[in-house]
């Protein structure tokens, strides 16, 4: 049975996980279309709070990791074993570096007293509560998301250092690339949605 | 007793022995060869167990609500636990039976045989879905005796009940998260190993119809189940951080509650039906000896279904509030639906026609089937026309609209794949008659539990009520009389069931005369499923050997 | 048996190129919200998102190598959140 390595349908199976993710946002998604369509003068006030910098920052850093996580499958089979794993580390360092802006973002929000429930998102329009409440859920989900693809990478770091993911055998790094492009992806579209509307 | 060299005994052994006999993987003893096991046919089994229990849990919780309800006022509970017991009934007989049974149980054992393979793609993900479907168990039982109790908001957790009631609701739906993972993981194991591991003559027209119906369940297993455990997290978030996402004064929309929780919870219906007809299909042609009627249709209705389930979940909120364009929309949409189940309900009566027609237990629990599903099916359709949704929604004619579907439907096929498929899961043939007996008063039983609950409905009995006004009560002792004989009638199928297993393993591996793989291996089947490589005929319902070979015994 | 169809290697320069465009549809994005268009700010914002979200699904995920069955159930993801969100908007849309 260990004989059979059908990379093909690991790989399917991968992707359709991914779509359960697709949609699990998705869920989230349709909140904010609603809430957009019902608010969206709040929305843009909402938006404008927002540290666009950091924002971009952000999405940047994103790109740059996802780039180097392919760059790290390119490197696994043309048996580069070194590039792989600086690329990888690179990678981690990325996500870190997105977590830590993260940080510094929300602190900052919490520090003006904007978090769910208080007191200045409840005396003040319902709109701004709206939007601040999905933006919280949507990129604290998202942020989870990084962890776990943060988790899944050096997973697949220590497999490359100890020549369990090889040029031959990259079915688990192939998928925790996927699942990082995962996290990029529903980034691309939250970083217009909260930092750029106007 | 035989002695044989030991290295020839081990090499037989291991290739026609029963997967009883054989753990997965190798080496495994006791209780270890089950619990940690990759074998898709003993995690099928370790799921009908479970299911089992859950069933009988559930179902006896029912009749403790109808015995409360024959009579007005208080019989035997007050009204919280009523309140508690409906929502427990619900939460279990959806999540822990309708929505896995079939799949989890049928669909592990029966999909990898029929497509000619030793195993699912993922067997270790598989036996993870075990685990969570058991850890989701758990957890609703620890939410009865943790924090405020069980919740009483009913298994829908509509907000702002479900965010302000004291009983346990945070427990519940991460019970349903974990459950509703397991449902999601199993669909994936299933698609993959439905593209992958197929015989590599099997083409796509060649593919047993239930089979074919586990495939269209798994999508929507895969795409819809995420919906509602993105639901349950902002039910859990708005208990513990308040956001007001759902609520008006702080600028949400209880309204999004609902159709997000639709959004999954229709479909839902689909996967809890959609395996039931899958099995049926395989039942009608097998005893009435006679190809099925439109293979093809019912193929393209089973993907149809899964498709156009997806697009009507707002038809369970004509009442809600939303808007009249919507009311409309989802009202046309609805009737759509009806199309490709009317299909293949023509396909199992046009089968049965002019064929030789066997009768056996899982024939008889499959016409019921027909029946009552057909009942509900058309009671649907009462309750999919906005105008008369108007008049019974929330009424006992829609608690009995479901029943007719989920349990008339799906809990009958459930009791027809036991029967159909029992002797090639252990290996021994139970008893006809009491069979036929358990099976005749479950019918009945539902007969008189639930046409009295349409009649109450239409007479304008809410329901969840906890008590009535006088002139509903003929109708709720019927109804309770009813529950009683349903009852009745199951467990004797289940004893009987189980008594069976005292037998010993004599079934013949094609003891109805099926022409599905399944059937040409030995019963209980060996672990890699097939000892020689499958033959894949041109048809997959194609009886002629079956008839050819009966016609020369008859001689 | 199926190890010699998945070698599909893209090379560090393919890839690079398709993070440079990710990177100018970044830019494009931000600058445009400085614009202001009315209506118009959030379907272009979509638009450029989506432009982007496709590039890393077909190189960086390598969609535009995988066969037929991924390309058609990614479709039918896309096409049931399409769903999700349109088909509440006829609620929504019409209160």
């Amino acid at each position: 049975m260990t004989s059979r390595i059908d990379t093909t349908g690991v790989r399917m199976g991968m992707w359709f996980f991914l779509y359960s993710e697709i949609i699990l946002f998705g869920g989230l998604f349709v909140l904010y279309a609603v809430y957009f369509h019902n608010h969206s003068h709040y929305f843009a006030e909402g938006g404008k709070e927002l540290n666009r910098i950091i924002g971009s920052l952000n999405t940047v850093v994103l790109l740059v990791s996802s780039f180097t996580v392919a760059a790290s499958i390119t490197a696994i089979q043309r048996e580069k074993k070194g590039q792989a794993v600086g690329l990888l580390l690179f990678s981690l360092l990325c996500g870190f570096v997105f977590l830590v802006n993260k940080y510094f973002e929300w602190g900052t929000k919490i520090h003006h007293d904007i978090y769910p429930n208080s007191a200045t998102l409840q005396d003040g329009a319902p709109g701004l509560n709206i939007f601040f409440g999905l933006y919280y859920v949507i990129t604290g989900l998202h942020g989870l998301h990084v962890i776990i693809g943060m988790i899944l990478l050096t997973i697949s770091l220590v497999l490359i250092l100890r020549g369990r993911i090889t040029a031959s055998r990259f079915a688990m790094l192939e998928n925790s690339g996927l699942y990082w492009h995962l996290v990029d992806l529903i980034w691309i579209f939250v970083f217009p949605l909260f930092y750029l509307v106007l | 007793m035989v002695i044989m060299s030991s290295d020839l005994q081990d090499g037989i052994m291991t290739e026609t022995q029963s997967f009883f006999e054989t753990p997965s993987p190798r080496g495994l003893t006791g209780v270890k060869a089950w619990l940690l096991t990759h074998d898709h046919k003993r995690l099928g089994l370790m799921y009908m167990w479970a299911i089992l229990f859950w069933f009988v849990v559930a179902m006896i919780l029912g009749l403790l609500m109808r015995t409360e309800l024959m009579s007005q006022g208080r019989t035997i509970m007050g009204p919280e636990v009523y309140n508690s017991m409906f929502t427990l009934h619900g939460v279990i007989m959806i999540f822990l039976f309708a929505i896995p049974a079939i799949p989890a149980i049928f669909g592990n054992f029966f999909l990898p045989i029929q497509l000619g393979t030793d195993d699912v793609f993922f067997p270790r993900l598989n036996l993870f879905s075990w685990y969570l479907f058991m850890f989701g168990g758990l957890f609703a039982i620890f939410s009865l005796f943790f924090g405020g109790g069980f919740p009483d908001t009913g298994w829908t957790f509509y907000v702002p009940f479900s965010v302000s009631t004291k009983g346990n609701v945070s427990l519940t739906v991460t019970a349903a998260f974990i459950l509703g993972m397991s449902s999601m993981l199993t669909g994936l194991n299933f698609v993959t190993t439905f593209h992958r591991m197929r015989h590599k003559d099997m083409a796509l027209m060649q593919i047993p119809l239930f089979t074919w119906s586990l495939y269209a369940t798994a999508w929507v297993q895969i795409l819809a189940t995420p919906v509602i455990s993105i639901t349950f997290v902002l039910v859990m978030m708005e208990r513990f951080l308040a956001i007001g996402l759902f609520e008006p004064d702080k600028g949400g929309d209880p309204l999004l509650y609902q159709h997000l929780f639709w959004m999954y919870s229709h479909p839902a219906v689909y996967i809890m039906i959609l395996p039931g007809m899958g099995v049926i299909s395989e039942i009608i042609p097998v005893f009435s000896r006679k190809s099925i009627f439109g293979y093809k249709a019912i193929v393209i209705s089973s993907m149809a279904i899964a498709i156009a389930g997806s697009l009507v979940w707002a038809h369970h909120m004509y009442t809600s509030g939303m808007s009249d364009v919507s009311v409309f929309v989802f009202s046309l949409l609805t009737f759509i639906v009806a199309v490709p189940s009317a299909v293949k309900v023509f396909s199992w009566v046009s089968t049965m026609y002019k064929g030789s027609i066997q009768m056996s237990p899982p024939l008889f629990l499959s016409l019921c089937f027909i029946y009552l599903f057909t009942v509900g099916g058309l009671t649907g359709l009462v309750l999919g026309a906005a105008g008369t949704d108007i008049h019974v929604h929330d009424t006992h004619f829609v608690v009995a609209h479901f029943h007719f579907v989920m349990l008339g439907g799906t809990g009958f096929a459930f009791f027809a794949a036991l029967h159909y498929w029992w002797p090639k899961m252990f290996g021994v043939m139970y008893r006809f008659r009491p069979a036929y007996i358990g099976a005749v008063s479950a019918a009945l039983g539902f007969v008189f539990h639930f046409v009295p609950m349409l009649i109450l409905g239409l007479q304008g009995m809410p329901r969840r009520y906890y008590d009535y006004l006088p002139r509903y009560e003929t109708g709720n002792f019927l109804a309770g009389f009813g529950a009683y004989l349903l009852v009745a009638g199951v467990l004797v199928m289940f004893v009987n069931l189980l008594l069976s297993l005292r037998n010993p393993r004599t079934a013949p591996s094609n003891p109805w005369g099926g022409t599905t793989l399944e059937w040409s291996i030995p019963s209980p089947p060996p672990m890699e499923n097939f000892i020689e490589p499958p033959v894949i005929k041109g048809f997959p319902y194609d009886f002629s050997e079956i008839v050819a070979r009966s016609q020369q015994d008859g001689r | 048996m199926k190890t010699t169809e998945q070698t599909h290697i893209l090379s560090y320069g393919k890839l690079a190129l398709v993070l440079v465009l990710l990177l100018m549809l970044t830019g494009m994005t931000v600058a445009v919200s400085y614009v202001h268009m009315g209506f118009w700010n959030v379907p272009v914002a979509l638009t450029i998102a989506s432009l982007k979200a496709s590039l890393v699904l077909l190189f960086f995920m390598h969609l535009k190598y995988e066969g037929p069955v991924i390309r058609y159930s990614f479709l039918s993801t896309v096409f049931f959140l399409a769903i999700m969100i349109g088909f509440t908007f006829w609620d929504v849309a019409f209160r």
